[in-house]
């Protein structure tokens, strides 16, 4: 196991490098211009000087290699200077944002716990909601609580959430008037009172992603289940006098879990991508909401560090995944 | 509309006038929120209006210019003129005075030193600063004494109040940026999210893309603002949500620029927690008309060049059609309601700059008819006109944006109705306006017969603007395609006119140049075809009073007078 696991990890090293050569190529050739934004009132010979202040005047090989130098090597040592108070960096070229001509890693490191607290709990929320109503969607199929649940998850997984969302802030900011509809993130928990606030203001974002997730895995879950409990080992383990409890929750749902635990596990990734569309809408100021400003003001350096992020994170979760099955079912070994 | 609110404003502004003898963060919180969300508050590294309206909060010019167009100073003691010798008579100095007693928001003093470190930090070669045509023709800024400051020109220059003037040109700090010159301007990320200034407002925090927090500048000159003790200007999200956050939720005192189809403001406005204002600049959403050939039989190289004059289009009697055909109060009324006004000028303001053209207002589909029928244009069986075997058949390009492909299907109709099929083309705004020469599909390269979009110049005076359109500034491929004589338009008479306004330093002679040139390129030659004057639309909540709407430079601009409502 520990040596499948290493070798996985080597191979992952050239498809990451494989997959930030495609991010950089694709953005590359994107059309698209950081200075097009920029009111018409600038003239194009300013406008050059901005791009080469931008660094958009050497050769592609040079920004990508200088990318990949910063990226792997800088921002770690920043890190460490930061962490310990060293000073391996000394003042390195680090990746710098062309919107806000700061490193992007210190915006990366000012957003993410807001992703990870309201998307992230959305997730968890989703995961506890929807792991029993397929299971119990399953175990009473065609019952009026399949019925009912099967209803809700075909709404929440057919309803994008920018129409949730929007129907939410209408409904309950502005004809109710219980919650606020826009994210305020200076928000600091300091006493019953701001946590109650920041509960408040989580509340209508956490819901409609949560909605959204659970519709998703409680399908999953569903469908794993019912293909389950029609084997022969489960007419066993009755046979053999367990109790319902037993023979549903031991044998079938630990079966069963190996498809929604790859589901699960993928999904992680997205948290930290952050719900691009949900962020928009309450304003929360996250990774997706980052990712899709960049994407719009040409924030070159920002969309490629974080799509590459997300590249770590989506190989690094597929392993997660293939590891977990080996302790699922002690069966499945890999070596 | 615009009276309206602006009585109401200077009504209520005198109703609450007694108030104002209140102290400095008397009125609390307010909260601002602009839908696109500042980066950075160095206007000198950005050239974002969310960034440098930001930073207007912060930092400040010598001189703004109010919700008239007229100068008012703000650090220095008095606008300089030919009158009170501030500016030399032959005018390629002026000297201008600075307010004594001025300190930065950390108690030092504010110096001319200051500003000549504006004028080195903008202009290094290695900056890329974004406002470095506000200092064009600057050949030296020079402390003649603590207070006062000499700008010299390599040219007379007839309206001097380029460099230090408006949100685009703030003097920042020399001990705070010192160290920031040329390339090294990106990395004084701490000056850059938190200039010292002299504005009401200094930073507490800013979240780059998200939120700042401000609070009152407690070193402000005027001791009784602002009245606001803290600030939070949020950013992001759409018009949408930010027009909701003030005029349904309440959320926000303030929201920025509410680009919103008519219908939408006004079910907004209906809920009556805050209402719309609405002010007009210079913005002008304008077809022009191509008068070289992008056709794409030509080599690459010459197409919408110089060296092939367009076939259909260099007929005045074709252009004046196009623009007798349309129906701008319809165009107003389905894109912009309080936000716009039908116009027929390329300069629509500020006052004494404006022809005040109102010829175009009338459709005359009949009219269009006659001159194209007279331009021997002879209708065919399916309806379009032809002449000499070529159909009178146009492309039409703008940028994706769901207003202007309103207007490119009504303009569609108006013109098949006078015999003209026009081909829709609509191209992402980032390609459109991004100025890659490699692109076929920039506003710049035109490779169509007309487009569409709108632009406005800066502060108050149109020379640089109307001096775009001369030959020498045409975007062809020796300059890569750039440039700002979009139409290829090239008369000498209009650059004798434009001469002479370079050369007149007088206000009203200046103005009726200006409208001469303006008629040269719209009512006269139909070189731009006007739409819509379009304002901007900004929304207050009920309770947040002092709100003047100005165009002519930051929104924010007299936000150390807003003060609660109670």
């Amino acid at each position: 196991m520990l040596t499948y696991t290493l070798r996985r990890l080597l191979l992952a090293i050239p498809t990451l490098l494989l997959i930030s050569l495609a991010i950089f190529l694709v953005l590359d050739l994107a059309p698209g211009d950081p200075v097009a934004d920029m009111p018409l009132t600038i003239p194009p010979e300013v406008r050059e000087k901005i791009r080469l202040s931008l660094g958009l005047g050497e050769p592609f090989h040079i920004r990508y290699l200088l990318w990949l130098k910063a990226f792997f090597w800088t921002e770690p040592l920043y890190w460490i200077d930061a962490r310990f108070g060293t000073d391996f960096a000394q003042g390195a070229q680090r990746i710098i944002s062309f919107q806000s001509r700061s490193p992007v890693f210190d915006i990366i490191a000012e957003r993410m716990p807001q992703t990870l607290w309201v998307v992230g709990l959305s997730y968890v929320v989703g995961v506890l909601i929807a792991l029993p109503i397929g299971i119990i969607s399953a175990y009473r199929q065609y019952s009026w609580f399949d019925q009912i649940g099967t209803f809700v998850s075909m709404v929440g997984y057919s309803v994008p959430t920018f129409f949730t969302g929007v129907v939410l802030i209408v409904v309950f900011s502005v004809n109710l008037g219980w919650f606020p509809s826009i994210y305020d993130t200076t928000l600091r928990v300091t006493d019953w009172d701001s946590f109650l606030q920041q509960l408040r203001q989580m509340a209508m974002p956490v819901f409609v992603l949560a909605l959204f997730n659970a519709a998703q895995i409680s399908r999953f879950m569903r469908a794993a289940m019912l293909d389950n409990l029609n084997q022969d080992y489960v007419r066993t383990a009755r046979a053999k006098g367990m109790s319902e409890r037993v023979v549903v929750l031991v044998h079938v749902l630990r079966n069963s879990m190996i498809p929604v635990i790859t589901v699960i596990a993928l999904g992680v990734p997205t948290i930290f991508g952050g719900a691009i569309i949900t962020e928009q809408v309450f304003k929360v100021n996250g990774l997706g909401q980052l990712l899709i400003i960049a994407i719009y003001g040409n924030d070159v350096p920002m969309v490629q560090t974080l799509t590459f992020i997300f590249a770590i994170l989506i190989v690094l979760f597929n392993l997660i995944a293939d590891i977990l099955y080996g302790i699922l079912d002690p069966r499945i070994r890999y070596d | 509309m615009r009276m309206r609110s602006a009585l109401l404003g200077a009504a209520a502004s005198l109703a609450f006038a007694p108030m104002a003898l209140a102290e400095r963060g008397a009125d609390g919180h307010v909260n601002v929120i602009y839908w696109q969300a500042p980066s950075i508050l160095n206007p000198y590294l950005s050239g974002g209006t969310k960034d440098i309206e930001s930073a207007s909060l912060i930092i400040e010019p010598l001189a703004r210019y109010d919700n008239t167009g007229m100068l008012v100073p703000y650090l220095a003691a008095e606008i300089p003129t030919v009158t009170n010798g501030g500016v030399a008579e032959d005018l390629r100095a002026i000297t201008w005075k600075m307010r004594p007693g001025l300190v930065w928001s950390d108690g030092s003093a504010v110096t001319a030193a200051d500003v000549v470190f504006t004028w080195e930090y903008c202009t290094h070669p290695e900056g890329g600063c974004a406002q470095s045509s506000k200092f064009a023709g600057v050949t030296s800024v020079e402390a003649l004494d603590d207070l006062t400051v000499k700008v010299s020109f390599s040219e007379p220059k007839p309206n001097p109040y380029g460099p230090f003037v408006g949100g685009q040109s703030p003097i920042i700090q020399k001990a705070q940026f010192e160290n920031c010159l040329g390339a090294r301007a990106p990395e004084c990320t701490d000056g850059n999210f938190g200039p010292i200034g002299t504005g009401p407002f200094r930073v507490v925090e800013f979240r780059t893309n998200d939120v700042i927090q401000l609070e009152a500048n407690p070193n402000y000159r005027d001791p009784a603002k602002p009245r606001f003790a803290t600030m939070t200007f949020k950013g992001g999200g759409d018009a949408a949500a930010a027009g909701r956050a003030v005029l349904e939720t309440g959320e926000f005192d303030y929201a920025w620029n509410l680009q919103l189809a008519p219908e939408v403001l006004q079910g907004m406005a209906a809920a009556g927690k805050g209402v719309p204002v609405s002010a007009f600049g210079t913005l002008v959403e304008r077809i022009e008309v191509n008068l070289t050939n992008p056709s794409p039989s030509l080599p690459e190289g010459e197409r919408s060049t110089a060296r092939h004059p367009h076939p259909i289009l260099t007929d005045i009697r074709v252009r004046q059609a196009l623009s007798m055909a349309i129906d701008r109060e319809l165009l107003v009324e389905v894109g912009y309601g309080q936000a716009g006004r039908p116009t027929c000028d390329l300069v629509p303001g500020p006052e004494v700059y404006a022809a005040k053209n109102t010829s175009c207002f009338a459709q005359d589909i009949a009219g269009a008819n006659a001159l194209l029928d007279e331009a021997g244009w002879v209708r065919g069986a399916d309806g379009v006109r032809t002449k000499d075997g070529m159909r009178l058949s146009l492309l039409y390009q703008t940028s994706t944006n769901a207003v202007r492909q309103d207007f490119q299907a009504l303009i569609k109709q108006w013109w098949s109705e006078i015999g003209i099929e026009t081909e829709l083309k609509n191209v992402s705004a980032s390609v459109f306006f991004g100025g890659d020469p490699g692109s076929p599909d920039t506003f710049q390269k035109f490779y169509a017969d007309v487009e569409m979009y709108a632009n406005n110049f800066d502060g108050t005076d149109p020379e640089a603007y109307l001096s775009a359109y001369v030959c020498d500034k045409a975007p062809r491929p020796e300059t890569q395609w750039q440039g700002e004589n979009i139409n290829r338009f090239c008369d000498p008479a209009y650059e004798a006119i434009l001469a002479e306004l370079s050369r007149t330093a007088e206000i009203e002679k200046r103005g009726e140049l200006a409208k001469k040139l303006n008629n040269m390129l719209t009512v006269e030659s139909f070189t731009i075809i006007p739409l819509v004057d379009r304002g901007r639309v900004s929304a207050h909540s009920n309770t947040l009073g002092g709100v003047v709407l100005n165009t002519w430079d930051s929104e924010l601009w007299n936000a150390a007078d807003w003060y609660r409502i109670k």
